[in-house]
């Protein structure tokens, strides 16, 4: 076990070097560099000045090892966007919006998803079955920019109930301190894409366990069937809900860009876009790192929980 | 369907059944064509490719003509502009049937790009494991760590947009299904007995890959195909709509649906008939990727 994860986690560091240089060789391939002048033309000494200060008139690869060897040490530079934060701040502040999103979207989306799917697939066949299948069909079929688009127009124009978008403006409390009006569309947009995955993986799942041989087995010796649904069906459907939905979490909290655009949350979406266009290297570098560690480390997570729920999976064959 | 290297043999036994010869395709077939979803989506996708492939008959305007007077205008109102006019006066029937030409394009492009880089490194890495398989892993560990589309915006805000580009950066970002999935087939496939028949007459290592383990392989690449076009479209609308994605003035339902949100309030037409038309087209491959999926399972049995 031990050594299992060693193993990965050396590897996912390995991963992280590559991903780093990778971004390091793509972003200075380009043309343009973060201080190019626009009309106004620098004199040649503040611009050397500036490249001075910003470290960008030393050679390429001592930049690279620079900033790696500081990013090590948990610093990640000054975004040139933003001079007067520090790129860890700036992200920390802008993730926790987009975290708050994300956590109400993962709690909404997982929640609803499982309980429609488990509903569907218990009455195969009824009208509730039918209507769960529609919902998860819309809501694959419908980017969750054209969703929010339509919540807009039919709750803060239509209806008039909601806000159109913004962010913990005040009066706007749906329940006061706990639950902004303004959280309401968002989430909505947000969850229903992940909420039709859920539902119909769900659904798929437990109808897979419920026709297998231990249900009838259970069946036969007279089980009751709350106790058939919940020791049998849906500690074997969680198997494999574990590994094709858990990787869904890490994408729903470092939040999506359109819904962010569309409701003017401000939030880290928005950096993904303007860093690259600015040329600002150090908040590239940063956002995609930890991107690539989310990732990362949800996947040895995913691993390890589907060894836990399934006894029969040994880790690399090193378990006895 | 193992492919049978000897036909001699089987000319020679003479053996004349008067049962029509039933093979795993036409089994197939069979089932998707009895499918009604599968054929409802078949229908769909064939209509936006008509559209796509004819939109210079059928579209009454150019994409790009627009009338200054037809500013935003309703639709069913101008018989000239069934659908009524863009925000600079362009006629939206045709934005919508060019628009049909950028998606269909991007969807099919993409996956082309997708799977030929995919499919032979997945070949590869699958057909002689070890090191070779080692290797590639490790690169699908260093791509899975970035994030589809969110790699997708980051090198389309470095490279810049435009058609060509978008094609090139969503392909260059979905090729890991394919590589994955061909891999999973060949490490199972490359242990089975026609394989190893193959190998023992003498066939070379590429005949073995592409004549024998390929056509074996073929059924669940078809249906990763079927999911990964509306996935491609679906990414080319998002990236459109974040104006990023394919340049004006070329249309986009991405694009329609992003503009759309600041005349929505009163000029609803512009909103709601590209969402329909990203809507159809997702769910018409959609049911096509249900249907073949279905079609092609063995393990269903026949009605």
């Amino acid at each position: 076990m031990a050594r299992y994860l060693v193993g990965r986690l050396l590897s996912l560091v390995f991963v992280l070097f590559v991903v780093s240089l990778i971004t390091f060789t793509l972003m200075r391939s380009v043309p343009g560099g973060p201080f190019d002048e626009g009309k106004q033309r620098l004199p040649d000494a503040a611009k050397a000045n500036i490249l001075r200060k910003y470290g960008l008139d030393q050679p390429i690869h001592v930049q690279y090892v620079k900033y790696m060897w500081s990013a090590l040490h948990l610093d990640f530079g000054i975004p040139y966007q933003v001079p007067t934060e520090t790129v860890t701040s700036l992200i920390a502040k802008t993730w926790f919006i987009t975290f708050q999103v994300g956590m109400m979207t993962v709690t909404l989306a997982f929640g609803t998803g499982i309980l429609l799917g488990a509903i569907a697939a218990y009455r195969r066949g009824s009208w509730i079955d039918t209507g769960v299948t529609f919902l998860s069909m819309l809501g694959t079929t419908l980017p969750n920019f054209v969703v929010a688009l339509w919540l807009i127009l039919g709750f803060a124009y239509g209806l008039k109930i909601l806000p159109s978008g913004g962010w913990n403006e005040p009066n706007d409390w749906l329940i006061p301190g706990v639950f902004s009006k303004n959280w309401v569309l968002p989430v909505l947009a947000y969850a229903l894409l992940p909420m039709a995955v859920v539902a119909r993986y769900t659904r798929a799942s437990i109808v897979d366990a419920l026709q297998s041989d231990y249900v009838r087995t259970a069946r036969a010796k007279g089980l009751r069937d709350r106790s058939i649904l919940t020791r049998h069906v849906l500690k074997n459907a969680a198997i494999p809900m574990v590994t094709a939905l858990g990787p869904i979490i890490p994408d729903l909290i470092t939040g999506s860009i359109f819904i962010e655009a569309v409701f003017r949350i401000p939030g880290l979406g928005k950096y993904f876009v303007t860093s690259t266009f600015n040329r600002d290297y150090p908040m590239i570098m940063a956002l995609i790192l930890l991107i690539a560690l989310l990732w990362g480390v949800t996947y040895i997570i995913t691993d390890l929980a589907y060894v836990a729920l399934d006894p029969r999976v040994r880790l690399g064959g090193t378990m006895k | 369907m193992a492919a049978t290297p000897i036909p001699d043999a089987a000319a020679s036994t003479e053996i004349n059944l008067s049962r029509r010869q039933r093979t795993l395709w036409s089994d197939a077939l069979r089932r998707f064509f009895h499918n009604r979803l599968a054929m409802f989506g078949l229908a769909l996708v064939l209509f936006f490719l008509i559209l796509a492939i004819f939109a210079d008959f059928l579209a009454p305007y150019r994409y790009d003509q627009a009338d200054f007077t037809k500013v935003l205008q309703f639709p069913f109102v101008d018989p000239q502009y069934p659908l009524g006019g863009d925000e600079v006066g362009r006629d939206f029937l045709s934005r919508l049937i060019y628009g049909a030409r950028t998606s269909l394009t991007v969807g099919l492009a993409v996956q082309l790009i997708a799977f030929s880089i995919g499919v032979p490194l997945g070949a590869f890495a699958g057909y002689r494991g070890g090191a070779v398989d080692f290797v590639v892993m490790r690169i699908v560990d260093i791509m899975t760590a970035f994030p589809g589309l969110l790699f997708a915006i980051f090198l389309i805000t470095l490279w810049g947009g435009g058609l060509e580009k978008v094609i090139l950066v969503l392909g260059l970002t979905s090729w890991i299904g394919a590589l994955r999935l061909t891999r999973a087939q060949f490490l199972s496939l490359r242990e089975k007995e026609f394989v190893g028949a193959a190998r023992a007459i003498g066939a070379t290592e590429r005949r073995t890959i592409f004549r024998h383990i390929l056509p074996n392989a073929l059924t669940p690449l078809l249906v990763a195909v079927s999911f990964g076009i509306p996935a491609a479209i679906f990414a080319e609308a998002s990236l459109s709509f974040l104006g990023i994605g394919v340049n004006d003035p070329l249309p986009s339902w991405g694009k329609m649906v992003g503009v759309s949100g600041a005349y929505i309030r009163v000029y609803w037409h512009v909103g709601l008939f590209p969402t329909l038309l990203i809507a159809l087209t997702m769910l018409g491959f959609s049911f096509v990727g249900d249907g073949l999926r279905d079609a092609l399972d063995p393990k269903l049995t026949i009605k």
